[in-house]
C-alpha cells in the first residue's frame, strides 16, 4: 500500500469565513474513508478543496498521476435543457480521452438501463440521477472517488442500494474511496476509516477506536447541529 | 447588383446556421437576455461609424468587443448587482447609440440593411462563419459538461473561465455577422428564436442543434423570399417569419 493523498494542515475560508481548519490526514490505496460531521461542519467544502475547487492554505499532495472521480451532492439538472446521461459520458470521455468501451463499461458498473442513459437529466428519479453520476464519475476508472453524501436524497431501502453499490465497486474495481456521510451506521459498517469534522478535525481513525461516546457527543452537540435538517 | 444579393443570401444563410448554433448553447447556458444586451453594444459603434464614416461593422466590432468583455465579467459575478448591471448597460448602449447616430442612418442600424456586400466583405462574413462554427465544434463537450456542472468540469480540468470567454467571443461575432442584415435591435432574435424553437421540437443533443441551425436557415431563406417579394425590410421580415415558426411550434405539446 502507498499513499495516494496526503492534506498537511489544511484551512479553506471563503468570504474571510473559516470553513475548515488545519486538517491533516493521508490516505492509502484501497482504503474507504468517511468524512462525518453534523450540517455547516464544513465536509462539502473539504472535498472542493482536495479536488482544487475552491481556495486553501496548507498542502495536498497527491501520488504522481493519479485520477480523482468525483461524485457531487446536488446537481440542480435543468429539466428544459435537453441533455441525456450518455452525452455527459460521451464529453467526459472525450475530454479524458477514452472511448465507448470504457463508456458501456461505466454504465454497466452501476447498473443504469438503456432508457435511463437515453433520459434527459431533468427527467431521472433522484436514485437514477445518483447511478447517472457515479457512472460519470467512474468512468475511466479513477485512482480514486469523492463522494458527497451519495445518499442525501434517497430513502432507507435506496440508501442501502446505494451502499451496496459502493461496496461492490470497492470489490471489483478496487477503487479507493472518501465518502461525506452523516449516516453512523455507514460509517461503522463501510468504512475503514473515519475523519471526524466540525471546522476541525476532531478525530481520524479506525470509527472502532475514534467514535467514542464522548467523542461523538462533542461532534453532534456543537451548535450548528440543531440546524440539522433531510431535505 | 446580382452578384451582391447572391452574397447577401449565401452570407445570410451561412450567418444564420452559426447563429442557430451559438444560440442553442446560449439556451442551455441559459445567458440568452445576457447575449441580447451583447448585441446592442453595436448600436454605438454603428453610430460612430455612420457619423465619421468609416465602415460600419468596424464601429460595432469595437464597441462590441467591450461588450464582451464587460458582460463576462458581470456574469461571473452572481446575483442582483450583476443582473441590474447588465440591465444599465443595456438601456445606456441604447440610448448612446441613439444620440450619436445620425437621424437618417438610424433606422438601417436598429434594423439592418445598412450598404451592399462587397465582394470583400463576402470572403471576410464567410471566414467569420467558418472560425464560429469551429470554435463551437471545439468546446462543445467543454461546454456540455460546463452547462450540467461546472465544479465537475472544473474536477476534469476543464478551464470553464476560458470556454466561456472564448464562447462570449463566438457570439459577438455571431452578432456582427448577422448586424447587416438585421440591425442592432433585431440580430438578438436570431440567436434566441431558433432555439425557442427547436427546444419545443427535439428530444435529444443531437436534434435540437442541427434544429436549431435549420429553423434558423429557415427564417432567413424565407424572409429573403418574402421580403424581396412583397419589397419589405428585410430585418424585420426574417424576425416576424422566425417569430411565425415559433407560434407554430406552440401547436407541440410539452
Amino acid at each position: 500500500m502507498s499513499t495516494i493523498l496526503e492534506l498537511k494542515n489544511v484551512s479553506v475560508t471563503l468570504d474571510h469565513h473559516a470553513i475548515v481548519r488545519d486538517i491533516s490526514f493521508a490516505i492509502e490505496d484501497g482504503e474507504n474513508i468517511a468524512i462525518i460531521g453534523p450540517n455547516g461542519s464544513g465536509k462539502t467544502v473539504l472535498l472542493k478543496a482536495i479536488l482544487n475547487l475552491v481556495p486553501y492554505e496548507g498542502e495536498i499532495i497527491w501520488r504522481p498521476g493519479t485520477t480523482a472521480g468525483y461524485v457531487p451532492q446536488k446537481i440542480d439538472a435543468d429539466r428544459s435543457v435537453p441533455l441525456n446521461v450518455r452525452n455527459l459520458l460521451v464529453s467526459k470521455a472525450h475530454i479524458i480521452g477514452k472511448g465507448e468501451k470504457e463508456i458501456a463499461e461505466a454504465i454497466r458498473r452501476v447498473g443504469l438501463s438503456k432508457e435511463s442513459v437515453a433520459t434527459p437529466i431533468g427527467h431521472l428519479s433522484g436514485g437514477q440521477f445518483q447511478r447517472a453520476l457515479i457512472a460519470f464519475a467512474l468512468l475511466g476508472e479513477p485512482d480514486i472517488v469523492l463522494f458527497d453524501e451519495p445518499t442525501a436524497s434517497m430513502d432507507e431501502p435506496g440508501e442501502e442500494q446505494m451502499y451496496a453499490l459502493l461496496d461492490r465497486l470497492r470489490a471489483e474495481a478496487g477503487i479507493t474511496a472518501v465518502v461525506v456521510s452523516h449516516d453512523l451506521s455507514f460509517v461503522y459498517r463501510h468504512a475503514d476509516k473515519v475523519l471526524c469534522l466540525n471546522r476541525s478535525g476532531l478525530c481520524f481513525g479506525v470509527p472502532a477506536g475514534v467514535l467514542t461516546p464522548e467523542l461523538l457527543a462533542t461532534l453532534f452537540d456543537a451548535p450548528t447541529f440543531y440546524g440539522h435538517t433531510h431535505s | 447588383m446580382i452578384a451582391s444579393s447572391f452574397f447577401a443570401v449565401v452570407l445570410g444563410l451561412a450567418s444564420a446556421l452559426v447563429a442557430g448554433l451559438v444560440g442553442s448553447f446560449a439556451l442551455m447556458k441559459r445567458i440568452t437576455l445576457a447575449g441580447d444586451v451583447i448585441s446592442h453594444l453595436a448600436l454605438p459603434g454603428l453610430g460612430l461609424a455612420f457619423l465619421w464614416h468609416f465602415p460600419p461593422l468596424a464601429g460595432a466590432a469595437a464597441t462590441l468587443a467591450i461588450g464582451i468583455v464587460l458582460i463576462d465579467q458581470l456574469q461571473r459575478r452572481s446575483g442582483l448587482i450583476a443582473e441590474s448591471a447588465i440591465g444599465v448597460v443595456f438601456v445606456a448602449a441604447l440610448a448612446a447609440g441613439t444620440l450619436v447616430t445620425p437621424t437618417e442612418d438610424l433606422i438601417d442600424a436598429l434594423f439592418g440593411g445598412f450598404g451592399e456586400i462587397t465582394a470583400a466583405g463576402f470572403v471576410l462574413g464567410l471566414a467569420g462563419c467558418a472560425v464560429v462554427a469551429a470554435t463551437i465544434y471545439l468546446l462543445r463537450h467543454q461546454m456540455i459538461l460546463g452547462i450540467f456542472s461546472p465544479d465537475l468540469a472544473r474536477s476534469l480540468k476543464i478551464n470553464v473561465d476560458r470556454a466561456n470567454t472564448l464562447y462570449f467571443c463566438s457570439f459577438g461575432l455571431t452578432v456582427l455577422l448577422g448586424l447587416h442584415f438585421l440591425g442592432a435591435l433585431l440580430v438578438g432574435a436570431m440567436i434566441i428564436v431558433p432555439p425557442a424553437v427547436a427546444r419545443r421540437l427535439a428530444s435529444t443533443l443531437d436534434q435540437y442543434l442541427i434544429l436549431s441551425a435549420l429553423v434558423s436557415m429557415i427564417a432567413v431563406g424565407l424572409g429573403f423570399a418574402v421580403s424581396i417579394h412583397w419589397h419589405l425590410p428585410l430585418g424585420p421580415t426574417i424576425v416576424a417569419v422566425a417569430s411565425l415558426i415559433f407560434a407554430a411550434s406552440l401547436a407541440k405539446r410539452m
